[in-house]
């Protein structure tokens, strides 16, 4: 089991329901946001290419967010989804400065906060909430060690970039450029 | 032309526009931090090397300074988290691949030597038991009487447990040098490798930030017993070794930036950021040239028997090695990966 997603650059249109759908799901507070989007413009005038991104966490497969934290509070849990435990997170920002991504932020009650796929929807057979939103259906969500899967299948048939493979993190993230 | 922009407004306080995850206390720390261990480095150092009656300072007092440090320093860190009253959570797991973790455990052994070895060291820095009777006469006489002795001393430890223990680690001093040593190493090291741990950050990203934030700790560290001491001997001796660690200091800044330069797209980046653009002013003023360079010609001057009070050369390496961590932890958070 390693959930994953997928999402279609060439259909998104930026229109950010992905982020309200997060913010009213997961009760994000006022001013803060767990995911977002990203507006690439490549070329000089005339000659533009433009690209939208959604992003998130990207759940990465070598998490040096959970390698920093000094308490254990930042763990993987099933399905390789990266997940902060606000009990035992004393906000020392280890984990917020160790990704490549800036995917994390302190909640106001004092722990770090970030993107959990929706585990709880998940864990019920649901899509997280921005994928289960999209106008445009350009995300996939789903189980990236089943090759039958429709992730599986997108991300083997399109072709497909992650943001800054540079930094080793392995992201569960796909773009289809 | 690349231009990215976030469209969906994304504004977390503390990340946007510019990550600013921590904030001044951490790099305060990482000051304080190295200036404990340069401390406690050349107290072990000179008490193994048989030198205990021509350094008092560095021995005695250098100690106290740096037990000071690291608990202004401790409160620095505790509070810059977002949930200080769980701290002690710190305590409740020993994660190897965390450096943090690394860190709280280095701090608490290390104060807790520190300690001790200021203990063994107290009736020798305080030999006479002369308060005037008020409250803090009364806190102490829960641990110590006044006795009558030959000679200097005349005060005792009240209870058995503590004269043992006293004695126990009066024989085993050089034990304890041993490892104070080591801790204090430990120690330098770690502040630099709390940064360079985050492949996220380039400018971090550097192996040799462990032995830079070292050295320069051990330099701090000179440069305080170099203002504390009374005897010129102990000055003396501090500024040669000051000057000494300012050059392997310079080296090691070099090679910092030949790195960076010879490095991958994002390193040669953070480079030019003291090269010329945001940074390079005030790293190059304050950390070179007042912090580094300035102290170092003072310092030979003095080895030529040019009349310099040592505190000009002392404060100017403090405030160098200060700011040197305030630019590299603000630096560091500028200059990421993506945008």
């Amino acid at each position: 089991m390693r959930y994953g997603m997928a999402i279609d650059t060439r259909k998104c249109v930026g229109c950010s329901d992905c982020v309200v759908a997060c913010q009213t799901e997961n009760n994000v507070p006022h001013g803060y946001t767990r995911d977002w989007i990203s507006e690439t413009v490549e070329g000089i005038y005339p000659d533009l290419a433009l690209e939208i991104r959604s992003e998130r966490c990207n759940h990465c497969d070598n998490t040096p967010c959970v390698r920093t934290c000094p308490t254990g509070a930042s763990h993987v849990i099933e399905g390789g989804i990266v997940k902060v435990t606000h009990e035992e997170c004393i906000g020392c920002a280890a984990c917020i400065e160790s990704c490549p991504y800036d995917a994390r932020y302190f909640h106001p009650e004092g722990y770090v906060d970030k993107c959990t796929f929706c585990d709880h929807r998940v864990k019920n057979g649901q899509d997280p909430a921005c994928v289960s939103v999209c106008p445009t259906h350009c995300m996939y969500f789903g189980d990236l060690d089943d090759s039958n899967s429709e992730i599986s299948k997108i991300v083997a048939k399109n072709k497909v970039k992650v943001l800054a493979p540079e930094a080793g993190t392995k992201p569960q993230i796909f773009y289809i450029v | 032309m690349r231009e990215e922009l976030i469209t969906s407004g994304r504004m977390n306080p503390g990340i946007d526009p510019v990550l600013h995850g921590w904030h001044w206390p951490i790099p305060f720390y990482l000051f304080v931090g190295g200036l404990a261990a340069g401390l406690l480095f050349f107290a072990a150092y000179k008490y193994l090397a048989g030198k205990e009656k021509d350094f008092p300072t560095a021995i005695m007092i250098g100690p106290f300074v740096a037990l000071v440090a690291i608990v202004v320093g401790l409160m620095a860190l505790i509070y810059d988290l977002q949930h200080p009253l769980y701290a002690w959570q710190l305590f409740t797991t020993v994660r190897i691949v965390s450096p943090m973790s690394w860190g709280a455990w280095t701090l608490m052994i290390v104060s807790i030597v520190n300690i001790i070895w200021i203990f063994t060291f107290l009736k020798k820095i305080f030999p006479k038991f002369n308060l005037k009777q008020n409250f803090l006469k009364k806190v102490v006489s829960i641990f110590i009487e006044e006795k009558q002795y030959e000679g200097e001393l005349n005060w005792d430890w009240k209870y058995k447990l503590l004269r043992n223990f006293e004695k126990f680690s009066i024989t085993n001093r050089s034990a304890i040098a041993w490892v104070m040593i080591l801790l204090s190493v430990v120690l330098g090291v770690y502040t630099g490798i709390l940064l360079s741990a985050f492949n996220a950050r380039p400018l971090w990203n550097t192996a040799l930030l462990g032995p830079l934030f070292l050295t320069s700790g051990l330099s701090t560290g000179a440069a305080m017993l170099m203002i504390l001491s009374k005897t010129h001997i102990e000055k003396f001796t501090f500024s040669k070794i000051d000057i000494l660690l300012i050059v392997i200091e310079l080296f090691f800044i070099t090679h910092m930036f030949m790195g960076y330069l010879a490095g991958s797209e994002v390193k040669a980046e953070a480079a030019h950021y003291f090269l010329g653009g945001e940074f390079t002013v005030t790293f190059w003023i304050n950390v070179i040239i007042l912090g580094l360079v300035i102290p170092l010609i003072l310092e030979t001057m003095e080895l030529l028997h040019v009349k310099i009070p040592v505190i000009i050369p002392g404060l100017l390496i403090l405030w160098g090695g200060m700011m040197f961590r305030f630019i590299m932890v603000d630096a560091g958070q500028v200059i990421r990966y993506l945008y």
